[in-house]
């Protein structure tokens, strides 16, 4: 039974066992190697029991502030952090770009340290500019989560993928992965790409080739490179995941696809779906568009773990939130011995 | 007067590389003799002890951007050209893209009068179209008459073929050369790099190099079409090059200038650092080999800076919000002696990317002989120093090559007789 006032000692998480980790921030998947990966997917496993039980709140990072500074509309990667760092017991202070001062002109920079002046233990941010959370990484001392910038990365995504494919399939390593959308544009096909490949993964990316450029084949970090295939048939043939991506139709400078023509050579469907290993996974980051990018039987199916991505979310948000805050928090009190 | 003693004088003009004595006297050179015959004159001579330092003629930057009148919190004439003078310019061309735009005399006359302060010459740059909109022909004769050396809408290529081809029949009677930013607009909208893995990787929105190419290829046509000389601004392309090598095979006026930035650094290198975003943005590393060959083998006429000041404010935001350009004045000659010193290019050679090579672009002479005016830039390959951008003369910071340490350098600049720098 784990009581609300549970501590990190208690979880099994004393911070003595933590392996330091080398980052003060988490702004993107590529910098990392496998073993942090799995030394952060392990950090959140404790977490994920903590969403299975009925009392859900902990003290562990009680008095300390995450603020949430999204300048990008989100509805979901939002509520997520902010859940998970209430049932971590510390306060969320929100800022919403709507109706923030940049719509008056204030910049970035100075918004941010608007914020970083209130004092908060990290920055969780989301942007619509790619390297936006770098850019603020450099400026602020406090530890900088990064809840996705542009069209570069969104690190906590592909951790919960990772952790919801391990809990399913076991481990992570050597599956044929198979992603399927506007890839060029998204960042969680190249947060997933990074996060996978560093496991052997071999990734098979499907999509509008317009949307599947070439220069995609260099991201991988195994020597296998990423494949790139215009048919979805011939891409699910023998996938043992497959990542379905949002099609993203408020892009801008984009022009328009039919997306009737989408739908007919792209949607995932049952039919489809057997092309691929006999139990294959299908995830989606949300939000789905049912009868667009997948038919709804696909996206309730046994095969589905899109709820799953969203339950693992919260786990490994608060692994992070737990990581990043509390290790800073270590270095706070290590400074204050040596003094 | 002013006896410059002991120097190298390499001199791309008269093909002297070679021990020489230049005396000055008022604003024009005196005479040019063998070291130690320049004979004992009347009056007060000063010495300038040249040893082991390099003379050549005044170098030229024929793309800048001195953002007076209208952007004097980025940079002025004054200081733009304090900066051009340490980083061993003698003449400076600023492009019309000012507040308001330099399409009619009225400002070309304008910004000489700014220009008094000047420390080097200023040759400006007046717009192709009233307010560079790409709508209607500016007063281009008007404002040669004022002084302007060519014309140019740049930040924006010159809007359609069709405007574009009056541009060059009316330059082509002026006898003057049109200057263009070449772009495809609708493959570059929104773009904030090259397209490429980088670009890619970073998730920035690139631009192909075909949005330069295209406009190239367009350009060179309408030159063919109706004579006129067109010049291509900080070209950075593979393709485009190769155009322009095929376009003076041909016997067509072209010609094309490369920036230091973009025979020094690639898009590999740009991060999300907002002082390594320019537009053109930074090629690939097949792109700096080709530029540097086409600045090894003549094909490129000119080394220009694009010196592009931006207050630190507008550079500190996300990387795709920044305005595009770097400044350049300073690090210029630093960075081209890289080049001699990596045996890519001679020193003669890169002498004449400074002096003849735009020179002949705009239609000026630059030699040293008795007679000429005494523009000269004194340098050295040796002298080991550090760019420090806190430093620098310019109002603006944004450079990606602070801290960069170089061997070779400015040493001094002489304007119309005038030490305007020595380090």
């Amino acid at each position: 039974m784990i009581h609300p006032e549970t501590s990190a000692a208690e979880l099994r998480i004393a911070p003595e066992e933590i392996v330091p980790f080398r980052f003060n921030d988490l702004l993107a998947i590529e910098p990392l190697h496998a073993d942090e990966i799995t030394f952060l997917l392990d950090q959140a496993k404790p977490f994920q029991e903590i969403q299975r039980h009925p009392l859900k709140k902990l003290a562990t990072l009680r008095g300390k502030t995450v603020g949430i500074a999204f300048f990008e509309a989100s509805t979901r990667t939002r509520i997520s952090f902010t859940t998970a760092a209430s049932r971590l017991g510390a306060d969320a202070m929100q800022l919403q770009a709507e109706a923030s001062s940049l719509q008056k002109g204030e910049s970035l920079l100075d918004t941010v340290r608007t914020l970083d002046a209130m004092k908060p233990d990290c920055i969780v941010m989301r942007h619509s500019s790619s390297g936006a959370a770098d850019f603020v990484a450099r400026h602020l001392e406090i530890p900088v989560l990064n809840a996705g910038d542009g069209t570069h990365e969104h690190p906590t995504q592909a951790l919960l993928d990772a952790l919801t494919i391990r809990d399913r399939l076991g481990h992570l390593d050597g599956w044929n992965v198979t992603i399927i959308g506007d890839i060029l544009h998204s960042r969680v096909a190249r947060s997933n790409i990074h996060l996978l490949s560093r496991f052997g993964c071999r990734i098979t990316l499907c999509g509008p080739p317009m949307w599947v450029p070439q220069e995609l084949e260099h991201l991988s970090a195994c020597g296998e490179p990423v494949r790139r295939v215009t048919r979805v048939e011939e891409a699910l043939d023998g996938a043992d995941i497959v990542i379905v991506l949002r099609v993203q139709q408020e892009r801008l400078h984009e022009p328009k696809l039919p997306l009737d023509e989408y739908v007919m050579r792209y949607q995932l469907t049952p039919e489809r779906l057997t092309l691929a290993r006999p139990g294959a996974l299908v995830l989606h980051p949300g939000p789905m568009i049912r009868g667009l990018e997948i038919d709804p039987a696909v996206a309730d199916g046994p095969q589905s773990c899109v709820l799953e991505q969203v339950t693992n979310g919260l786990a490994v948000r608060m692994a992070l939130l737990f990581l990043l805050i509390g290790h800073a928090g270590e270095d706070v009190s290590a400074a204050k011995e040596s003094i | 007067m002013l006896l410059i003693k002991g120097g190298r004088l390499v001199d791309p003009a008269s093909g002297t590389d070679a021990p020489r004595d230049i005396l000055i006297d008022g604003e024009r050179i005196a005479a040019v003799e063998a070291p130690g015959k320049i004979g004992k004159r009347n009056g007060d001579v000063q010495e300038f002890e040249a040893a082991g330092l390099i003379v050549a003629p005044g170098f030229i930057d024929m793309h800048c951007h001195l953002r007076e009148p209208g952007g004097e919190n980025s940079e002025t004439i004054e200081t733009g050209t304090r900066a051009a003078a340490r980083g061993g310019f003698t003449a400076v061309c600023p492009m019309p893209n000012t507040r308001p735009v330099h399409d009619n005399a009225s400002v070309t006359r304008s910004i000489f009068e700014r220009a008094q302060n000047a420390q080097t010459r200023v040759w400006p740059i007046g717009a192709a179209s009233i307010g560079s909109k790409g709508e209607a022909l500016a007063e281009i004769a008007a404002m040669q008459k004022a002084g302007v050396v060519a014309v140019s809408d740049d930040g924006h290529p010159i809007a359609t073929a069709k405007l574009l081809r009056q541009v060059m029949d009316y330059c082509r009677s002026l006898g003057m050369p049109v200057i263009d930013h070449c772009e495809d607009t609708s493959l570059a909208a929104g773009a904030a790099m090259r397209e490429g893995p980088s670009s890619i990787r970073t998730g920035i929105r690139g631009m192909p190099a075909a949005a330069e190419t295209i406009g190239v290829g367009r350009d060179i046509q309408i030159a063919e079409l109706t004579g006129c000389h067109f010049h291509v601004a900080h070209l950075s392309a593979r393709g485009s090059l190769e155009m322009v090598r095929a376009a003076k095979k041909k016997g067509l006026a072209v010609s094309c200038e490369v920036t230091p930035h973009h025979f020094t650094m690639i898009d590999e290198e740009v991060g999300y650092d907002t002082h390594r975003k320019m537009n053109p943005p930074l090629g690939s590393r097949e792109d700096r080999a080709a530029l540097i060959e086409g600045l090894a083998d003549g094909t490129v006429d000119a080394i220009a800076t694009d010196h592009a000041p931006h207050e630190p404010a507008t550079k500190e935001v996300e990387f795709d919000r920044a305005p595009f350009g770097i400044t350049g004045f300073e690090t210029a000659l630093g960075l081209a002696l890289e080049l001699v010193r990596a045996k890519k290019i001679g020193l003669a050679r890169m002498v004449e990317l400074f002096t003849t090579g735009p020179a002949r672009v705009l239609g000026k002479q630059r030699k040293i002989a008795a007679g000429e005016p005494a523009d000269l830039t004194v340098f050295s390959t040796e002298h080991p120093w550090t760019f420090r951008a806190a430093e620098s003369a310019s109002k603006s910071r944004n450079t990606p090559f602070d801290g960069r340490e170089f061997r070779g350098g400015p040493m001094a600049t002489i304007v119309a007789g005038r030490v305007v720098y020595r380090r």
